[in-house]
């Protein structure tokens, strides 16, 4: 039998309306506790409004050895960014 | 009202959460996981800052320049009157968490009726600590039931620990003069009122936590008019030895 808790990935949300975030990761027995532990662990100094907990397994990543085939091709298609239009001088924040 | 029974009260008050966070303290370093490490010295934190908040009003009271850390560091065994389940030892995880549970229980209900408190400053001071209280009271109780509805080992833990420290819970119910006067000053809750409601919902969580209420207990009170168990001096012989070999020391 394995002694160790499962990981679990933390998401902390700081301020209403805006995305939850990876914050780090920890160990627990179950959801319940891994979201008091990561009240306790990553929200004691009032980082956030709302938690997700995910167990770590139930994430899946991308290879790093495939990030060539994956990321690379965009790197040359810098037409799929809308940069070539000409912003009126009052808009802001874009 | 004279000012010596209600420096009592604050000083009951404040040694009860004080000794619990020293009690807790000792964890750090020392939890079964880093998490719970973190959780149970959060636990002591807190504690201590509701009780820096009892005894600095303890301390005004008391005049002459006294501080807070004169209130909690300088006293003699007699003169704490924090209730005697909190002084238990941190036998093992399973003594950590019957211990809190035991204590939270009534805990939280002190904090919902101080809220009330025609004293200004202590119901200040439940306002600001009723939201912390009520996380402990969230976190021992997840805690009980995991533990006694766990594994054969982790109830039996649990069950053991129940059958020690049941003894010292009627302690926190049951009036003393000077709590039976704040009551009457509306200063205090009644404490007895609550007793039927603490033994409910105690009993309900052991219940769900498949651990039974032990039989035939001889309930156990003292601590909170100075008579403590033989465990109290240890725990002042740490908790003081700073203040004593370096009084008024600075940090």
């Amino acid at each position: 039998m394995n002694k160790e808790w499962p990981i679990w990935e933390i998401f902390i949300r700081s301020k209403n309306g805006l995305d939850h975030r990876h914050a780090g990761s920890l160990h627990a027995a179950d959801a319940e506790m891994a979201i008091q532990n990561a009240r306790d662990v990553y929200t004691r100094r009032q980082e956030g409004v709302s938690l997700w907990v995910v167990e770590s397994k139930h994430i899946t990543a991308s290879n790093p050895e495939k990030s060539g085939e994956l990321f690379e091709p965009a790197k040359d298609k810098v037409y799929r960014h809308p940069t070539f239009y000409n912003l009126p001088d009052e808009l802001k924040h874009m | 009202m004279n000012n010596d029974l209600l420096y009592d009260y604050i000083i009951h008050l404040g040694d009860s959460s004080m000794i619990l966070g020293q009690r807790l303290g000792e964890l750090c370093g020392h939890g079964p996981e880093l998490e719970t490490d973190i959780a149970l010295t959060n636990i002591s934190l807190d504690l201590f800052g509701q009780v820096r908040n009892y005894f600095q009003y303890a301390a005004e009271l008391l005049g002459g320049g006294k501080t807070e850390d004169h209130v909690a560091m300088l006293r003699y065994e007699h003169q704490y009157k924090n209730v005697m389940l909190v002084e238990q030892p941190n036998n093992d995880f399973a003594y950590v968490i019957a211990r809190q549970h035991f204590y939270d229980q009534f805990h939280f209900m002190l904090m919902q009726a101080l809220v009330n408190s025609k004293d200004e400053r202590l119901a200040a001071v439940a306002k600001k600590s009723i939201m912390e209280v009520e996380y402990h009271l969230d976190l021992s109780t997840t805690w009980m039931k995991r533990l006694g509805d766990g594994t054969e080992e982790s109830n039996r833990r649990l069950q053991d620990a129940i059958d020690h420290l049941y003894r010292f819970t009627q302690e926190l119910t049951t009036p003393t003069q000077t709590e039976k006067q704040m009551a009457n000053l509306g200063i205090g809750p009644d404490i007895e009122a609550m007793q039927e409601k603490y033994y409910n919902d105690l009993h309900a969580v052991m219940e769900e936590a498949k651990v039974s209420v032990p039989a035939n207990v001889v309930f156990q009170f003292g601590g909170k008019e100075g008579r403590h168990t033989e465990q109290m001096g240890y725990i002042l012989a740490d908790f003081q030895f700073m203040q004593r070999a370096y009084p008024d020391m600075k940090w």
